[in-house]
């Protein structure tokens, strides 16, 4: 079939056909299961805490993927979600004493209805207009964090309790908190899986190929646009809940705009609008900011020079690259 | 209320800085029609279009759809009263499959379309709906290919087919006979003929002999104001209507 040759130019961003064929369904079966077993695996041979901030870059990268890779627009202020969830999920489990389940909830609530304000003032202007105006919002949230009491300006909220879940298991154990954030992860990819590949997601898929055509078949654009945009900082808001229980801190730094870059880059380097890209990208940008930490203020660079030779040598990202290759989904 | 006519507009203008692309334009569209919009190009014919689709806003002048203004309506709205365009150019869901498309307009009529936790499996349940309307386009034995892959002409039959699935009231239809060969212009205006019945077409055609053959009433448009009204033969008989034509450069 050539359903899925993504030499078509319109494939530049994003995968082609929405509707799954059955046997791209059975890809898809297998490397999510593939996906499990290694994630049940890695920390036998990595350091969990560094598996699990993987994780957590993945899933705000695939969040960041939802909304670039599927609805065609590129936010600039998905840092202002993370970070918002980190703080109100930091100070939810800290100082109100809420269990993890409760203050991730309450961190995924935050964001989802920071992204419905930004979301609804963004979305009526096209292209990099809407991207610099959630650039704009998004820096309105970091001087709110920089001057609100709660957040703790430079000091942040230090020594976050990961607390018990449900009030019963103790996450501070590194294996039990290593469990529960695996789930959700898989859970969460699930869900952003399913939405993609929704009655919605349909509509979303025609609404990126010709805009106009399906305003005039009577689908409100911008009202599609706009739930996207909410579902995607939610789910960003979800990543910065969990990294927040991971590293018990919550900083300046998950709302400062180079977070948002972050999940730009990692997105980019995996493969937008493809599923297993943004976890790919949140490996290796991870990996190299780990590794290369020892080179101190030359780690950006670093990074800098490992992106531009990414983007010149495979723009479509790794997972882009390597599903045109063997001419199937991933 | 006047329930002869199902669309009307009263001084109906639009300009673009201090150009008049449409002024003053009253139109009257006859229940259960086809109803021509001709005129040389740049006539304002696309503009009027896309002024009563709310794809573009009015400087000024109202429009009515079954006794209803509809003027402040956005332009998804118009569809959704039943009211649905096509466009000068051909447009589909070149990444959809043809199946596809026009289940995406079975979806918006029926049912389903901002369920984002239910699985696109759902949507199956239109594919046999989807499916009689391309067998009467003759697009069944495409209908897994992406319309990307489709020919012209076929690729305008798809853009007919998907704008009819939702069943529309009234169709708006943009020169849907332009760059095709004979035996698809035949084609489309039999399709045409046939989706006709029932409902009201408002058609812009450059092809004045699909014009002739296909509709009931004719206005003709010249520099964005109503240069003259009727059947084929009064219009065509008309020295000011001869006159555009030549002046723009037709024949
Ligand atoms: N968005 C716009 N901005 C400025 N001018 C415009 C715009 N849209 C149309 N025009 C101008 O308005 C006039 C009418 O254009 P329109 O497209 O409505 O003509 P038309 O009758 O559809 O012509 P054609 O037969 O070539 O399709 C033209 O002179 C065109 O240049
Ligand atoms: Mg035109």
């Amino acid at each position: 079939m050539t359903a899925h040759d993504a030499s078509a130019p319109a494939a530049a961003i994003g995968p082609t056909s929405a509707s799954l064929p059955r046997e791209a369904m059975a890809t898809y079966r297998l490397l999510f299961l593939g996906l499990a077993g290694l994630i049940v695996v890695a920390p036998l041979v990595i350091y969990p805490v560094f598996v699990m901030t993987v994780l957590c870059f993945a899933l705000f990268a695939c969040a960041f993927n939802l909304l670039l890779g599927y609805a065609g627009l590129l936010s600039f202020g998905h840092a202002a979600f993370f970070g918002m969830a980190a703080y109100v999920t930091g100070h939810a489990a800290k100082v109100w004493g809420l269990t993890p389940e409760l203050a991730i909830l309450l961190g995924v609530a935050a964001s989802a209805g920071l992204g419905l304000v930004v979301g609804a003032l963004a979305i009526r202007r096209q292209g990099i207009y809407f991207s610099m105006i959630t650039l704009a919002l998004a820096q309105m949230v970091f001087f709110f964090c920089l001057q609100a009491k709660f957040t703790h300006g430079e000091d942040g909220i230090q020594a976050i309790p990961r607390g018990a879940l449900f009030g019963v298991i103790d996450l501070s154990d590194d294996w039990a908190l290593y469990v529960f954030i695996a789930v959700v992860f898989m859970a969460a990819l699930l869900a952003l899986f399913r939405i993609v590949h929704s009655p919605f997601g349909q509509v979303l898929k025609a609404i990126r190929e010709n805009e106009p055509r399906a305003i005039s078949l009577g689908y409100d654009a911008a009202r599609y646009k706009l739930a996207t945009f909410v579902l995607s900082a939610g789910f960003a808001g979800l990543a910065g809940s969990l990294k927040a229980l991971v590293s018990q801190i919550a900083t300046l730094t998950d709302v400062h705009w180079s977070m948002s870059g972050e999940a730009i880059l990692i997105t980019l380097v995996g493969g937008v609008g493809t599923v297993f890209g943004p976890i790919v990208g949140s490996v290796i940008v991870i990996a190299m900011q780990n590794y290369l930490a020892q080179l101190g203020a030359w780690v950006t660079v670093a990074q800098g020079v490992i992106f531009v030779v990414c983007v010149l040598a495979f723009r479509e990202g790794i997972v882009g690259v390597l599903a045109r290759r063997l001419k199937m989904r991933l | 209320m006047d329930g002869e006519h199902i669309l009307e507009t009263e001084g109906l203008s639009k300009s673009f800085g201090g150009f008049a692309a449409v002024s003053d334009v009253g139109l009257r569209v006859k229940r259960g029609t086809i109803h021509a919009l001709i005129g040389p190009n740049g006539a304002g014919k696309t503009t009027c279009f896309n002024l009563l689709t709310k794809f573009l806003a009015p400087t000024a002048g109202s429009i009515r759809y079954n006794g209803r203004d509809i003027t402040r309506t956005n332009a998804a709205g118009i569809a959704q009263l039943g009211l649905v365009r096509s466009f000068q150019i051909s447009a589909v869901f070149l990444h959809l499959t043809v199946l596809e498309n026009v289940r995406v307009a079975l979806q918006r009529q029926r049912g389903a379309s901002f369920d984002f936790w239910r699985s696109e499996k759902v949507l199956k349940r239109y594919d046999a709906a989807a499916m009689a309307l391309l067998e009467e386009f003759g697009l069944a034995e495409v209908a897994h290919r992406e319309a990307t892959e489709l020919s012209y002409g076929r690729k305008r039959a798809l853009e007919l087919a998907t704008t009819l699935a939702l069943e529309p009231e009234m169709m708006l239809l943009d020169e849907p006979m332009a760059g095709m060969g004979h035996e698809d212009i035949a084609r489309i205006a039999g399709l045409i003929r046939k989706a006709a019945a029932g409902r009201t077409i408002l058609m812009v055609e450059h092809n004045l002999s699909v014009v002739a053959d296909l509709s009931d009433r004719i206005t003709v448009l010249a520099r964005g104001k109503v240069l003259a009204e009727g059947d084929y033969a009064a219009v065509s008989a008309d020295p000011r209507v001869i006159e555009a034509y030549i002046g723009a450069g037709h024949a």
